[in-house]
């Protein structure tokens, strides 16, 4: 992030992002605020109300965050209004996208900056275990935290690579947000990749309870790998993944987000089929200290 | 040669420019579209830009995506935009169809499908905002073998070198985007459309329409001065979005909005 907000300093002095969660708004506004950039934060509306704590982070950080009102009111819609933002301010404006997704070249970038994750799993393997793992689960919503951790193993074969979309309510209905498992290829946002679109090509609408997985698209490079079968993808529902939520933060005392919930959830059902010998790495994309009210809200509780 | 390439090489026998009117089919019904259609041609329309309604129209700006949100509620498909193409062909043979949107709704149809459906409907020609010329292929070969010409954005930010890429690719006109912006934005400045013409017509053999930003008799006339066609929009949305409950109210101010760049143009 502060590399590539760098480039920015050379030739602009205003940053705009889009974000779901809002980990990377908080990101963008971090180094914003660090090199003296000006900086706007696109956000769905409906986002904005159940990530509060990070949208508040941003403020403090002296970003603007724009509530998106288009559309859905989620991360598709921040994106359609950054976009809409950005070339209209084009003279002094970089826009930095928040995922693997996006016109060329934005895909390739963010999966080369996001590649540190792999580079430093692997890293970690071999000084921790000695060896790399068996496999690697991260969570996909556009997909830029599995893309980070996949790239660096796309040619060790040995390693299976295994993303986990965003199931919702399950998958026999449209209240999820996996276009992997079950959409189909389709254009959005410059790129061509798999879609949750209606039969007329329409874009749906998405269900998750985590804002960050809620996009209808998928970077390409996910597509890909999924057609040449170099990687899986499966998905954990909203159940399944705050079920997951609350084992990390009561076994390990971990509080994840629950973007990671849905990595974590599949993680262990891996682990049930591997034998102990074996070796897992699940990506904890965010932590779960934006999340405590849309738990608490699901408990009945008021935070 | 095309019914559009016809059109401007008429025109310019002339001495006149292109009005380009651009509604959003299905908006506020798509009931009122083949109606409306017909009024744009009654009020000087000389090519008719239909949009085929996207549910995530990133290029446009509030008045378009609202006219696409619109059109979507009552379920407006590129199927049915075909058929109100078709529908108004029966009483119209001359006037181009050029129909513009994003990929997605092709891309669900089929290329071919759509191609020979769209040439059986009597459509002209296409304006895909995001298929640009280096991923256009086998697609663009799919719209020429129908018949279909491809219209291409030309924006004040496109370099020299990408518009004689596009100039390979376009033909019927081409349509130059006359600010950095969304559909709807800001007021254009004449002089700097009149710069960016100079070089793009130096690489491109089509004629230019340029749109964005025009609002009133003003502006068509001004930019009539120095482009091939003038081409309109949100001024005409923004008509159709205050009357969406009295359709025919809708066709008479749009069309009175159309008539008055006319004639403005014209003179």
């Amino acid at each position: 992030m502060v590399r590539r907000c760098w480039l920015s300093t050379l030739v602009r002095k205003k940053i705009i992002a889009e974000t779901g969660a809002g980990q990377h708004g908080v990101a963008t506004a971090t180094v914003a605020a660090r090199l003296g950039l000006e900086c706007t934060v696109f956000m769905g509306s409906t986002d904005v109300e159940r990530q509060k704590l990070n949208v508040y982070r941003m403020k403090l950080l002296g970003a603007k965050v724009v509530a998106v009102e288009s559309g859905t009111k989620t991360l598709k819609d921040a994106m359609n209004d950054a976009m809409r933002h950005w070339v209209t301010h084009v003279d002094d404006t970089f826009y930095i996208i928040g995922t693997a997704a996006g016109p060329h070249p934005y895909p390739m970038l963010v999966r080369d900056f996001q590649s540190i994750i792999g580079r430093e799993t692997i890293r970690q393997c071999d000084e921790q275990i000695g060896r790399q793992p068996d496999a690697v689960v991260a969570c996909v919503g556009g997909g830029s935290n599995a893309i980070g951790m996949f790239y660096p193993y796309l040619n060790n074969r040995d390693v299976r690579m295994v993303g986990v979309e965003a199931g919702g309510y399950g998958l026999f209905g449209n209240d999820h947000a996996a276009p992997l498992c079950k959409g189909r290829p389709g254009v959005l946002h410059g790129n061509r990749t798999y879609l949750m679109e209606d039969e007329n090509g329409q874009i749906m609408g998405t269900h998750s309870v985590s804002a960050g997985l809620d996009y209808p698209g998928v970077g390409p490079e996910h597509a890909w790998l999924k057609d040449v079968g170099r990687a899986e993808y499966v998905a954990s529902t909203d159940e399944e993944a705050l079920a997951a939520f609350r084992d990390l933060t009561r076994i390990e005392g971990i509080m994840p987000a629950l973007e990671s919930s849905h990595a974590i959830a599949h993680g262990m059902k891996m682990a049930k089929e591997m034998s102990s010998d074996q070796v897992i790495v699940i990506n904890l994309s965010g932590r779960g200290d934006k999340d405590i009210h849309t738990v608490a809200e699901i408990d009945g509780l008021e935070v | 040669m095309s019914r559009i390439s016809s059109l401007f090489a008429e025109l310019e026998k002339q001495g006149k420019k292109a009005l380009i009117p651009y509604v959003t089919a299905g908006d506020p019904n798509p009931a009122v579209t083949v109606d409306m259609m017909h009024g744009l041609v009654k009020a000087g329309a000389d090519i008719i830009e239909l949009g085929v309604p996207f549910s995530d129209p990133m290029a446009d700006g509030p008045t378009i995506q609202l006219a696409c949100e619109r059109a979507l509620e009552h379920n407006t498909s590129l199927r049915d935009v075909l058929a109100m193409v078709a529908e108004f062909r029966q009483s119209n043979a001359d006037t181009p169809v050029v129909l513009m949107g994003y990929l997605n709704p092709v891309e669900a149809m089929g290329y071919e499908t759509f191609a020979k459906a769209a040439h059986e409907s009597g459509v002209d020609g296409v304006l895909m905002v995001d298929m640009p010329p280096e991923e256009s292929g086998e697609n663009a070969q799919i719209f020429s073998d129908n018949e279909l010409d491809i219209i291409y954005l030309i924006a004040p930010t496109t370099t020299n070198e990408r518009i004689a890429e596009i100039a390979k690719f376009s033909s019927g006109y081409v349509y130059y985007v006359s600010i950095k912006g969304v559909t709807g934005s800001a007021s254009l400045d004449v002089a700097d459309v009149e710069q960016n013409l100079v070089r793009i017509r130096e690489r491109v053999n089509v004629p230019v329409g340029v749109g964005f930003g025009i609002k009133d008799g003003v502006t068509a006339a001004a930019v009539a001065k120095v482009a091939d066609g003038v081409i309109v929009g949100s001024a005409l949305v923004n008509k159709i979005a205050e009357n969406a409950n009295q359709p025919d109210q809708a066709i008479t101010e749009v069309t009175a909005v159309l008539a008055e760049m006319r004639t403005a143009m014209d003179a």
